[in-house]
């Protein structure tokens, strides 16, 4: 219990006036930067980081990563309310809480996804408490292979578990590979399918991609749909909040199983984003109705959220032991690390100690802050929907574009943006599914380079695949979710065939 | 040549200009935040040399305007390249350039050049290692190739970048040693570290900065530096051993050599007084002791180079890299 002892210490490091004002700022900063599509964690962080060069490193981490929580928080709120993913993890968020708030029921939905981020912070917190170094030794034994493996895992539980049709997931899937394959190969070191455009050198960016798909694409049909946001009659009171509460302790299951999931995601680079999509679709795959998810059922909203915010503050966990950050915006903490003169990496928990208990102690607090906030905004945020939509959708359009701009400070973004809110229409329209694609669109490149490293290190055999119990047993696992409909039909005829007598005796009855 | 010529006769007929019209007139500052463009992703060399300099300027109050450093790592680095080709005329934006602005436009025919930006000041150099984890055996070179020779599968070599400076080392180390590797191309030197700590490569050719951490944890091990002496820093890094210590590559029997530039560039066609700024500025930065503490951490070698000493070097120095690239075989046709 050494660990508990520097937890406290920790603790006494943060409890000052000064400390806690910027806790509050940094969050405040944070949700506004989650609320803003495209804005988004890294830049929210990169922009305010030359603000704490002048302050000492803990309250300058401590404010830093509370921008963080802050924007982990804030993502949430435009999905739900809008159908606009405001952070890329937040897409699957948009599956259930906007069916929700189309309901009426935007503030359960709200709710639900800030208590969830916050258990699922927590568990991550726990488990950077208590576990660290072995954490850490655990994703030092991640390879090319493993890492394919955990990709093709995510792909595989999508074509597998996915409520659409497979074809029409797998179209998905792989116009998604196809767009992802833009700009520099990092195996080659060739340009693909530029076409000689210096534009398109960068590749598609996948926020671009989910602001035009989601975004757009819902302003579009929420026109044709005679411009009325619909489920504006969101009655909101503490009430809520409690009644949300009430019902949380029958999740737990999914609760838990994010939580891991999105824990190991966050510390082994897999992201936030495989995180939340994975979180959902095995919700959906263990639930006794898989068919009401996509409806506005509250599990829907807690399994990506909790798998988000666990993989999001795990992602801290090897950036500060082995120097490797999990997620964009850990990369950009990184930095200021070393700007205040902390190299990350195996001593950090030794010969740092009271800066990195003091950060472990702030994501207790700033996660606990942070949560007190968001809920007490609640109302503020669910009232936006009281707006009529002809003078809000103009703002979100706005605020979109700025988003898209923001991002790379690019013209050719906006009308990227336009573009794939086209093509978010026609996708809505014929039914194939988005979220495939987005996904494809953000591991797609990881994918490929780690399968093409895996094979120059293994001379171009596929057993590397199998060459160890960890490797091995993702990708059986993967295969495994791959034809899960086939597999579980032989199981049910299995299970006929074996017992006969009581079909037919249950049969008449 | 000639674009060249015409460049400098144009910042002479400048010079000539602004000393015409007096000193009457203040000398010329940036008017908005000015932007240190990094050519690589977030936490690598690139950046973490940009926010040494945002915060020495900052701290130091060398300039009045403030810094902000802006990623562009987009396509290894080719968007920071186009992005500053696309800015000519405007001073408020300053590259911070490594080897690739010689490696890319050779190996993936990026439409760019160098000679098309304004050179303004060389400000370190970059060393590189060779490394191994340290639970292999392998002390010396010898021991190392001897044991890649024999290999099959070939040993592995972690780097970051295909068809880049750790490639084309690579390949080097190859011809003089008779080894071959499978050359695994990852996205940056950290991810290149943690990768050779796992054993997943056998060795890696990291700058020293990248493998900085796990070496002090004693989990990789040099074997030798790529350069033409030995590092100069005496102070202990890792247990009793300091960068000093490392052999040469060509003590070591290994006559491979290669360091690479750190040095900023403007955009085109800005004018003489706006170059004399920013010479300014970072000469100050180099004398600052962020700088100075920098250099020393990451085992940099210090340098300052400006004007027709920085454009004579870099001439030279793209020759040498042109040679290497194309002995290398990553020349694009």
């Amino acid at each position: 219990m050494e660990a508990f002892g520097l937890l406290l210490q920790g603790f006494g490091v943060l409890l000052t006036w000064k400390i806690l004002a910027l806790m509050m700022v940094g969050l405040i900063l944070g949700i506004f930067v989650g609320v803003l599509p495209g804005l988004g964690g890294p830049n929210g962080v990169a922009i305010l980081l030359p603000l704490t060069f002048t302050m000492d490193p803990t309250s300058a981490i401590v404010m830093l990563s509370c921008i963080y929580w802050g924007a982990l928080f804030g993502g949430a709120i435009t999905s739900i309310l809008f159908n606009i993913p405001g952070e890329a993890w937040s897409v699957a968020t948009t599956f259930d809480g906007y069916p929700m708030a189309q309901k009426g029921q935007a503030a359960e939905a709200l709710t639900a996804a800030f208590t969830s981020s916050f258990i699922g912070s927590l568990f991550a917190v726990l488990l950077i408490t208590f576990l660290a170094p072995s954490v850490a030794t655990f994703a030092l034994r991640f390879g090319p292979p493993e890492f394919f493996a955990v990709y093709l895992l995510t792909f595989c539980s999508f074509v597998g578990l996915g409520r659409e049709d497979k074809h029409k997931t797998i179209i998905s899937l792989t116009l998604g590979l196809l767009l992802a394959g833009i700009g520099m190969d990092t195996v080659s070191g060739q340009l693909r399918m530029t076409f000689g455009s210096t534009e398109l050198l960068r590749g598609v960016n996948f926020l671009v991609a989910v602001i035009g798909l989601f975004g757009i694409s819902e302003i579009l049909l929420t026109m044709e749909e005679k411009l009325a946001l619909r489920g504006h009659t969101a009655s909101i009171s503490l009430r809520t909040v409690w009644k949300v509460w009430r019902e949380m302790p029958r999740y737990w299951a999914t609760l838990l199983r994010s939580s891991i999931i999105g824990s190991w995601l966050g510390v082994t680079p897999g992201g936030a984003i495989a995180a939340s999509f994975m979180g959902y679709n095995l919700a959906k795959r263990f639930s006794r109705d898989p068919k009401s998810f996509g409806t506005g059922r509250i599990e829907g909203v807690f399994a990506p959220e909790t798998a988000a915010h666990a993989s999001g503050t795990a992602a801290l966990l090897p950036m500060l032991a082995l120097g490797i950050p999990g997620s964009g915006t850990a990369a950009i903490l990184l930095g200021g690390l070393m700007v205040w003169g902390l190299n990350p990496g195996p001593l950090m928990f030794v010969e740092h100690k009271d800066f990195v208990w003091g950060l472990i102690a702030s994501m207790y607090l700033g996660n606990v802050v942070g949560l007190v906030i968001v809920l007490t905004t609640v109302p503020l945020f669910a009232a936006v929907l009281r707006v009529p939509f002809s003078a809000i959708a103009p703002m979100i359009l706005v605020s979109c574009a700025i988003g898209a701009f923001a991002i790379q400070n690019a013209m050719f973004d906006i009308w990227l943006m336009l573009l794939f809110g086209i093509v978010g229409y026609v996708f809505k329209k014929i039914g194939i599914p988005l979220a495939p694609f987005t996904l494809a669109l953000v591991l797609g490149n990881r994918a490929e380079s780690s399968f093409r490293l895996s094979m120059i290190g293994a001379g171009g055999d596929l057993t590397v695949f199998w060459s160890n119990p960890l490797v091995g047993t993702i990708t059986t696992l993967a295969f495994t979710l791959l034809f899960w409909p086939v597999i579980s039909a032989l199981f049910d005829r299995g299970k006929r065939l074996l017992l006969p007598a009581k079909s037919e005796r249950s049969g008449p009855a | 040549m000639t674009m060249l010529t015409t460049a400098r006769f144009c910042g002479a007929a400048a010079l000539a200009l602004t000393l015409a019209t007096g000193t009457a007139s203040a000398a010329w500052e940036p008017t908005k935040p000015v932007e240190i463009v990094v050519a690589a992703g977030a936490g690598g060399a690139s950046d973490q040399m940009a926010r040494m300099m945002q915060s020495a300027i900052q701290k130091n109050n060398l300039m009045k305007q403030p810094v902000v450093v802006s990623l562009k790592g987009g396509a290894s680095g080719a968007e920071a390249l186009m992005y500053m080709k696309g800015s000519d005329g405007d001073a408020n934006r300053v590259l911070i350039a490594y080897s690739l602005i010689y490696m890319l436009p050779l190996s993936a025919k990026v439409p760019f050049n160098w000679r098309d930006l304004t050179p303004v000041a060389v400000i370190a150099f970059d060393e590189f290692v060779l490394w191994v984890n340290a639970s292999t055996p392998y002390k010396t070179v010898k021991e190392f190739a001897d044991a890649a020779k024999a290999a099959t599968p070939p040993f592995k070599m972690g780097g970051t970048g295909s068809k880049r400076e750790d490639h084309v080392l690579t390949v080097l180390l190859e011809k003089k040693t008779g080894a071959k590797f499978a050359y695994l191309p990852y996205t940056s030197g950290g991810e290149a570290a943690t990768q050779l700590v796992g054993n997943h490569t056998a060795s890696n050719v990291n700058n020293p900065s990248e493998n900085l951490e796990v070496w002090r944890a004693g989990q990789v091990r040099p074997l030798c530096v790529f350069s033409k002496e030995r590092i100069s820093y005496k102070g202990k890094v890792a247990g009793d051993t300091a960068w000093g210590d490392i052999p040469t590559c060509k003590d070591q029997g290994v006559d491979v050599q290669y360091q690479m530039l750190r040095a900023m560039f403007l955009p085109g066609k800005v004018t003489a007084e706006q170059t004399a700024f920013y010479e300014d500025l970072f000469k100050k930065v180099t004398q600052t002791a962020e700088y100075k503490e920098y250099m020393e951490k990451q085992a940099l070698k210090p340098a300052f180079m400006t004007g027709k000493d920085m454009v004579k070097f870099l001439e030279e120095d793209d020759t040498l890299n042109k040679g290497l690239m194309t002995d290398a075989g990553f020349v694009a046709q």
